[in-house]
């Protein structure tokens, strides 16, 4: 390959190699640094997202365009955002949980009951509490037993999956629980600075989440475990307390989706949140965050649930079915992360010289 | 050297060389192997025995070198090519299919089958066959593999190399997993083969083994062979010994310190027992001194560091760091107690590839640059760059992701993480291995340069020589056992492997 090259100029990796000790660090094209920087691989899905938005604005003009619909499309994104959150904790550190959804499900059902709906008359957040104590307690499950009781992550969560929806289903014994309480409803159905309540929450526990995971102890915890977690608890991080609380932030997060979901639908059930696991997988692993774990990013999540949620919004105004909608899903998913591993080859290899 | 009495050899290797990286694993290997003959490859480890199977069997492509089968040159691109020459291999991790049958494995991949429909019958009347003749036909065709002991599963690996027209077959330390009268059987099976003409590559580094069954030696030191095809009626074990093991330029040990009388007791470990795999392993280590653990590979030294770090629990036994006891199995109280381990395998077990040097260098100690759960990057960075410039890690940016740094390198991150956190006792698990010459002799000074300064360091390493230059005292294992304690003044490596290929302290 290099033999047909004429110009003797770019051979970057020359002066590297050979071993100039005290040298200055390798000059990489600063272009080719941002690319491949945390804000570089997301470039990918913010081109993704406008032109979906081009799209939308040429297919359906004046209904897409328009500062309503974009709240609608974050409405819309802000419970599946919120479990997509706590799921890039659990990925981030190589696990899985796909128990979110019923877990969901669970906590809706459990904070509409009529007992907790009469408790909380002069005290609404009552119910706020009571679901994410209820998504909190299913992820202390999952993560001890997965943790402490060396059950993989697949299977634990399988596990949840199905008893989570089964005892949703016992205690509101299949039936709607609407919800009566009106400070609860006024609460979600109002607005901060004319923007949602519910989508507020999605960007606080974004920005949380951004938090945590990329300035804090807790954070680099979760990076090493998943990068290696061998070489983690060896170097003295306690891997298992630490799994157990990446499953209670996942189940925290399915809680806090579970009352929005009740102030959305002002009503709980047991089919609320089916199937959102393999959409906050799909929206964490095409935003970036590696399904092994080891590496996370809360940005490319956010930007991850927003393109879905604006693809949705544009067949939906298109008059599309959400059959073509499913395949065009699965589409970009395959796309994206077929595109990612060209990003991560490519790096790894560039750093070669 | 022998001149070939056969008009022709099976095969024929000439200056084989193999390059991984910047690490030469082969440097000029040269045998010959004749029809029925049993050719021992002898050679400690990481002396290229592996490097050199995987060539012949097509895993891996020469860089240099020529392999001439049956008198003509021959490229082995892959293990298919291999096995249409008629070269098997049958490797020490066996590689057979636990859920499937005995006949099912043995024709894996290429399944009798008549127009696409398999021949069961036909199957299991061969598998019957090829049992006879390996000395088992109790083992039933359709016996899952699953069930069987690792001596049967070798049977099984053989019997599928036999289902091919094979001319060769290669045994990578067959003799490791089976009881002595499981070797008397093997040996009864190398008998038949080179009956009919099949001849074997036979790797051990058990002389009484290659002694009973050897027709001719080659030994492999360092990637060279250093005796090629040497007939084994006229060479006695002491002419081997000083072959394998050789005087290396590799090991140039520093000066010890002498230890102070007074020193105290640092690492105290009494009777610590892991059922089936060491037992009853006692030994204390007191600052300022470096102690090894020698041994081979599968003695349970290895095992036996990462009990007394908790990373695996005891069965019985207690570890003490300073006269205090430690929780049994738990890391997290041997890194409170101050201990810190490099271990053996220092990618999988002990860094972060991904992620920036200072992020390897800090993660036993992150937290403490934290102020209520915040990092503090910045600071990390600062010790890190200290401690890089201390061991000489150039070039001293802690932002450079790991896995592009050398292994010599890779360590000196894992020796920067205990230094910040600052440890009494460092265990130590194979310091060197993937690291090329040079780094070496850095990492041995650093080393001592700890032990100096009052560090209690317990180290094992699969190469004798690096153990006796290294430590003051040396533990010799075999088998799960502590045979004998000797001072390092005291022991060379010739009596360090007679003990070991002994099983007793002589």
């Amino acid at each position: 390959m290099s033999e047909q090259t004429t110009t003797p100029a770019p051979r970057p990796g020359a002066t590297e190699n050979a071993g100039d000790p005290a040298g200055s660090a390798p000059k990489a094209n600063p272009l080719k640094q941002f690319f491949s920087g945390p804000a570089g691989r997301s470039i990918g899905l913010v081109v993704a997202l406008i032109l979906l938005i081009v799209i939308g604005a040429i297919t359906a003009g004046e209904n897409f365009m328009n500062v309503d619909n974009m709240f609608v499309i974050l409405r819309y994104a802000s419970v599946i955002g919120v479990v997509s959150i706590g799921m890039t904790f659990v990925i981030t550190a190589g696990g899985i949980d796909l128990s979110v959804g019923s877990v969901l499900g669970l906590s809706s059902v459990v904070a509409s009951l009529g007992a907790i709906q009469t408790a909380s008359e002069g005290f609404w957040p009552l119910m706020v509490f009571v679901a994410i104590a209820v998504g909190v307690l299913a992820g202390l499950t999952n993560g001890f037993i997965i943790a402490y009781g060396k059950v993989v992550a697949f299977i634990a969560t399988v596990a949840m999956l199905a008893a989570a929806r089964g005892l949703a289903e016992l205690i509101s014994q299949r039936s709607t629980q609407v919800v009566t309480n009106n400070g609860f409803l006024d609460f979600f159905r109002g607005d901060l600075l004319g923007v949602s309540w519910v989508v507020w929450i999605f960007a606080l526990v974004s920005l949380a989440g951004w938090f945590v995971l990329n300035r804090t102890t807790f954070g680099r915890r979760t990076v090493a475990i998943g990068g290696n977690e061998t070489a983690a608890r060896l170097a003295g991080v306690a891997v298992k307390r630490h799994t157990v609380y990446l499953y209670m932030i996942a189940g925290a997060c399915a809680g806090i989706g579970a009352t929005m979901t009740l102030a959305r639908t002002t009503a709980g059930t047991s089919t609320h949140g089916m199937l959102y696991e393999l959409d906050a997988i799909a929206a964490v692993v095409v935003g970036g965050t590696l399904l092994i774990g080891g590496r996370g990013t809360i940005g490319g999540t956010v930007l991850g649930v927003l393109l879905f949620a604006t693809l949705s919004n544009v067949f939906t105004q298109n008059n599309l079915s959400s059959s073509v909608q499913l395949v065009a899903r699965g589409v970009i998913i395959v796309v994206a992360v077929m595109l990612q591993q060209r990003f991560a080859n490519r790096e790894s290899t560039g750093s070669g010289g | 050297m022998i001149e070939d009495d056969h008009p022709v050899s099976l095969l024929e290797v000439r200056g084989l060389v193999k390059t991984f990286g910047s690490a030469r694993a082969l440097k000029g290997v040269d045998l010959q192997v004749l029809p029925g003959e049993v050719h021992c490859v002898l050679g400690q480890n990481g002396a290229g025995k592996s490097t050199l199977i995987k060539t012949l069997s097509g895993a891996h492509q020469p860089d240099e070198g020529e392999i001439v089968w049956n008198g003509e040159p021959v490229t082995i691109e892959n293990p298919v090519a291999a096995l249409e020459l008629g070269i098997a291999t049958m490797y020490q991790e066996l590689d057979v299919v636990d859920g499937l049958s005995i006949a099912e494995n043995i024709y894996l991949g290429h399944e009798l089958a008549r127009g696409g429909v398999l021949s069961r019958r036909e199957a299991a009347k061969r598998t019957r066959d090829l049992m006879k003749r390996l000395g088992h036909p109790q083992l039933s065709p359709s016996r899952e593999v699953g069930t069987l002991s690792p001596a049967n599963k070798q049977i099984v690996s053989m019997a599928r190399a036999l289902s091919h027209d094979i001319k060769l077959m290669i045994m990578d330390e067959p003799s490791a997993v089976l009881d002595s009268e499981e070797v008397n059987n093997l040996f009864r099976v190398v008998d038949e083969l080179t009956s009919q003409g099949i001849a074997v590559i036979y790797i051990s580094h058990r002389l009484e083994e290659i002694e009973r069954i050897g027709d001719r030696i080659t030994v492999l030191k360092d990637g060279a062979s250093v005796g090629s095809n040497l007939p084994v009626a006229q060479t006695p074990p002491r002419e081997l010994i000083p072959l394998m093991t050789g005087t290396d330029v590799a090991h140039v040990f520093p000066q010890r310190a002498p230890i102070a009388d007074d020193a105290p007791v640092v690492l105290e470990v009494e009777g610590l027992t892991l059922a089936g795999v060491f037992e009853d392993v006692s030994l204390t280590v007191r600052a300022g001194e470096v102690v090894g653990l020698a041994g081979l590979v599968g003695s349970g030294r290895s095992e036996i560091l990462e009990t007394i770090y908790g990373h695996r629990k005891p069965t019985s036994g207690t570890v003490s760091v300073g006269g205090r006891r430690l929780k049994p199995g738990s890391v997290g109280a041997a890194v409170a107690a101050d201990m810190g381990l490099s271990p053996e395998e220092r990618k999988s077990q002990g860094l972060l590839l991904e992620e920036p040097i200072y992020r390897n260098a800090t993660l036993s100690t992150f937290s403490r640059f934290a102020k209520a759960g915040l990092l503090d990057e910045a600071a990390e960075r600062r010790a890190t760059e200290e401690q890089m410039k201390a061991l000489e890690l150039r070039p001293a940016e802690p932002n450079r992701i790991t896995r592009t740094l050398s292994g010599g390198n890779q360590q000196k991150i894992m020796l920067a993480r205990w230094l910040i956190h600052g440890t009494k006792v460092l265990v130590l698990d194979e310091p060197t291995r993937g690291v090329d010459v040079g780094a070496r002799v850095e990492i041995y000074g650093l080393i001592r340069d700890l032990a100096a300064a009052g560090t209690a360091i317990l180290v094992v390493s699969s190469e004798i020589e690096e153990v006796l230059g290294l430590a003051d005292r040396a533990l010799i294992i075999a088998d799960g056992h502590v045979l004998a304690e000797r001072s390092t003044a005291d022991i060379d490596e010739h009596g360090v492997l007679d003990m070991v290929m002994k099983g007793s302290a002589a």
